[in-house]
């Protein structure tokens, strides 16, 4: 974390247009060539909400905090109205579709798994699975038939492209920072909390 | 929920008690932060500010404003509870877990996929078998 160069600024001492000191607080995390992470941060929370928060936090912490503030302030100006809530309803959303075709994938393989057992049983014994094939005269297309289904549970393309997202909702920023989301680390409050923090904006 | 709202006789909405202000029949928060949610206002002021809310209360169309309000309290409260991370932790869990169902129903399809292709091979077999 070094301190803003001898005649550069940091982002956010020049957008205040003051001095920027040695022991300024925003320097490290606010570098002169990404000017408009302070702007956005600004705009959404306002410089001194956000020397308050960082002054709350410990140096180590503070990095991810301002990536964090950033990230929100840029979602908020994406859209004024939901911000990264939206993302979090969008990702829920997903889940929950995911969550649905995935039991029922499920469902599928353990009837194929069955069959599969039966096929390798019936084979064993010299059995014909096919129609017209039984002694009797009956006909068993079992096995076919189930060929007719799996293809509904293929990944559906519009799923898995990245968040998708209707026409007319500025979401392209979440969608690239889904990237940078990446570099943070494990969040210390969602250690533990997978499918506890499944929030429900309202 | 417009400029037609009109505050309770005698009681100022959650955000002009906290501000310590008077609240007049056109004020922008009334409708969005009655009296008796005051921690509603009182944690989004304190992680944007009533200006910055304002502000963007102003560029939302009216009927835009609740949800706005409502989203804004939902990521200040997620701050408070976790001032590193906030919402964007939320976010990050919810990613993993998408990532990590799509793997697993990938990894499905594909045992359903061999399964077919067995069953479809088995069956072929033993056609053929009856033809030869």
């Amino acid at each position: 974390m070094a301190s803003s160069s001898t005649n550069s600024p940091c982002a956010a001492c020049k957008f205040l247009r003051r001095k920027c000191q040695p022991e300024c607080v925003f320097a490290p995390y606010f570098p002169p060539d990404q000017p408009q992470k302070f702007a956005n941060v600004h705009k959404v929370f306002g410089a001194s909400n956000v020397t308050k928060l960082l002054n709350e936090l410990h140096p180590s912490q503070r990095e991810d905090a301002v990536n964090s503030l950033a990230y929100e302030a840029d979602m908020r100006l994406r859209d004024p109205v939901y911000g990264c809530v939206g993302v979090i309803s969008l990702l829920q959303h997903q889940l929950r579709q995911l969550q649905i075709d995935l039991s029922c994938a499920k469902s599928e393989l353990s009837k194929y798994q069955s069959l599969g057992i039966l096929a390798a049983t019936h084979q064993s014994l010299g059995i014909n699975l096919l129609a017209g094939a039984n002694a009797d005269g009956s006909t068993t297309a079992t096995v076919r038939d189930h060929h007719y289904h799996h293809h509904q549970f293929f990944p559906r393309e519009q799923m898995f492209g990245g968040l998708d997202v209707p026409a007319g909702n500025n979401y392209d920023g979440g969608i690239l920072a889904i990237g940078q989301i990446s570099q943070f680390q494990q969040p210390r409050a969602a250690a533990g909390d997978d499918g506890r923090r499944t929030v429900d904006p309202s | 929920m417009s400029s037609s709202y009109f505050n309770y006789t005698n009681s100022p909405c959650a955000a002009c008690k906290f501000l310590r202000r008077k609240c007049t029949s056109d004020c922008v928060f009334a409708p969005y932060f009655p009296p008796e949610e005051p921690t509603k206002f009182a944690n989004v002021h304190r992680i944007f500010g009533a200006s910055n809310v304002s502000k963007i209360l102003q560029e939302v169309a009216p009927h835009q404003r609740e949800d706005a309000v409502n989203s804004l309290a939902y990521e200040a409260e997620a701050r408070l509870r976790d001032p590193v991370y906030g919402c964007v932790g939320a976010i990050s869990v919810l990613q993993r877990q998408v990532l990590g169902l799509q793997r697993e129903l990938e990894e499905t399809n594909a045992d359903i996929m061999r399964y077919a292709s067995y069953l479809g091979g088995e069956t072929a077999s033993v056609y053929g078998d009856r033809r030869g």
